[in-house]
């Protein structure tokens, strides 16, 4: 049997493993046109900031991909051509499969405004944009972030921690407005303040203004101009299609699968951002851009392509991240509508995160600590825990595990109500009763 | 950090080394290496999160610094039996 996985991102790697845990013998090819192969690209953020070093993010050595028994092969798929069952690489050579895994993932939807192709205009997708952003990022120099969601402040992260005077240009009112709450962006704008980033709402970016072949500066839509010397943008992303297009497998904004992560070509899977995968408990198809997820589906696609029938079952999307410095757990459904930064969804984001039932909203926190719970009939729906990170675990297990939260739903939505102590006692109860 | 604050997080320290192992919660964990990166004895804590094992490497000295330097909270102090004192 020969396995090719197209793309090295999680979800390839973890389809890699999980073929070896059935198929020992069988060979596994994985082609990716990303030089840098397989490492932690959330961990991007942290290279851009300094905490640690470019080395620290690769995940497999040689020895490691020997052990494992797989090729990588650093090559463009130009076309799959399944009546062949064979990949073409570069646009010349070929390599043949029984079984494939599409697994390469989304990128940075452009920037379409005059300039945009400008030197000095930059994206966070793969290793080597960050290395191009550290190449371009120089102390004291301004650069202009636009977007929204975790990306964008991943950026504004990056750039201030190399010295750089960021402006923050936001379409609407507040930050990540479809998923935070109004006070929780103002927590987050607050802190990007105090950090010295210049934040500018209801900024329409319109263009970007040419000096001497770079970036100079950039246009509003008021008729603003402001110099700068680089121009960050994540807007958003988007599945990248472009080689599945005209093979016949089934699309929609994704890569359609079932819940064997099996397109409508049954030797062919897909995983991870580019996968739009039947969920059977909500019966819809949605897509993801989260680490854990993409890591989920592609061992569930090894293990099937590798012959043992398994279905993934989607958690509740959950993410942990750092908003401007504060560690932020978002878990289940907390938010709604549409975010006027982001087209389509934002990396590190989740459509289940808007998808809000009728739901109650309780608070609590102050400044750094926060927390707010979306309340079901019976259960917790979703919940937001910034800065003390004490209850988002059990929070975390307690909406996957759909406790019943009877006994103290009343109590939660008490004016002032001790949230945090409610929710702590429960839960030493419940995890009792679940063994956890 | 406070003067008296330095005692506090010190008092905390032995706890740690005395009953303590870190464990990993890997569906929060995005291998960033942030944790392998800044242990002073260099365990590969980002293999142990991947794997879902708790660090049980005898080398380790439940110092705190890859719970302390993860942005995702992925690891936390865990108490264990090992090292409690059995009744005389």
């Amino acid at each position: 049997m020969k396995y090719v996985i197209i793309g090295s991102g999680v979800a390839g790697m973890a389809a890699v493993e999980a073929i070896r845990s059935v198929d020992g013998a069988g060979e596994v090819v994985m082609v990716s046109e990303d030089p840098h192969g397989y490492y932690s690209r959330p961990g991007l953020a942290y290279y851009l900031t300094g905490e640690l070093l470019d080395k620290a993010l690769y995940l497999r050595t040689r020895e490691d991909a020997k052990k494992m028994k797989l090729t990588f092969l650093n090559a463009r798929v130009t076309r799959i051509l399944r009546t062949e069952h064979a990949l073409e690489l570069d646009g010349k050579s070929r390599l043949a499969y029984d079984k494939l895994l599409i697994a390469v993932g989304s990128r940075a939807v452009r920037l379409e405004v005059p300039g945009a192709k400008l030197e000095g205009v930059v994206k966070l997708d793969h290793m080597n944009d960050a290395k191009n952003i550290l190449k371009l990022a120089k102390r004291g120099r301004t650069a202009v972030v636009v977007g929204g969601g975790i990306t964008a402040l991943e950026l504004t992260e990056g750039l201030l921690a190399r010295g750089m005077k960021v402006h923050y240009l936001l379409r609407g009112d507040r930050y990540w407005s479809n998923v935070l709450d109004p006070r929780e962006s103002q927590i987050v704008e607050k802190r990007l303040k105090e950090e010295g980033v210049t934040l500018h709402h209801h900024a329409e970016l319109v263009g970007i203004l040419e000096k001497n072949g770079k970036v100079g500066g950039i246009r509003l839509e008021d008729g603003h101009t402001l110099p700068c010397d680089l121009v960050a943008y994540a807007i958003g992303i988007q599945p990248c299609l472009d080689l599945v297009k005209d093979t016949g497998l089934a699309l929609d904004r994704g890569v359609l699968v079932d819940e064997r992560l099996q397109t409508n070509d049954p030797d062919i899977y897909a995983a991870g951002d580019v996968a739009q995968a039947f969920d059977p408990l909500s019966g819809r198809s949605v897509l993801d851009s989260l680490w854990n997820p993409a890591r989920e589906q592609g061992h569930t696609a090894g293990l099937n392509m590798a012959g043992r029938r398994t279905a993934y079952l989607k958690s509740a999307p959950f993410n942990v991240t750092r908003l401007a410095g504060l560690t932020t757990t978002i878990i289940g459904a907390v938010g709604h509508g549409k975010d006027e930064d982001v087209l389509g969804i934002a990396r590190g984001d989740s459509e289940t995160w808007r998808d809000l039932p009728d739901a109650i909203v309780a608070q609590s926190g102050f400044d750094v600590n926060h927390m707010r719970l979306l309340i079901g009939e019976k259960t917790l729906i979703g919940a937001v825990v910034m800065g003390d990170q004490t209850l988002s675990w059990p929070l975390q297990k307690m909406v996957a595990g759909g406790a019943d939260i009877s006994p103290i739903r009343e109590k939660l939505m008490l004016p002032d109500a001790p949230i945090a102590d409610l929710i702590a006692d429960f839960w030493l109860g419940w995890r009792k009763q679940v063994a956890l | 950090m406070s003067f008296i604050n330095v005692f506090k997080s010190d008092a905390k320290r032995h706890t740690s080394l005395a009953s303590g192992q870190v464990v990993p919660d890997p569906t929060r964990c995005v291998q960033c290496g942030i944790c392998s990166y800044n242990c002073p004895i260099g365990i590969d804590v980002r293999a142990h999160a991947w794997r879902n094992e708790p660090v049980k490497h005898s080398e380790c000295l439940t110092c705190g610094e890859c719970v302390a330097r993860c942005p995702r909270g992925v690891l936390r102090f865990v108490q264990t039996d090992l090292f409690k004192r059995r009744p005389a």
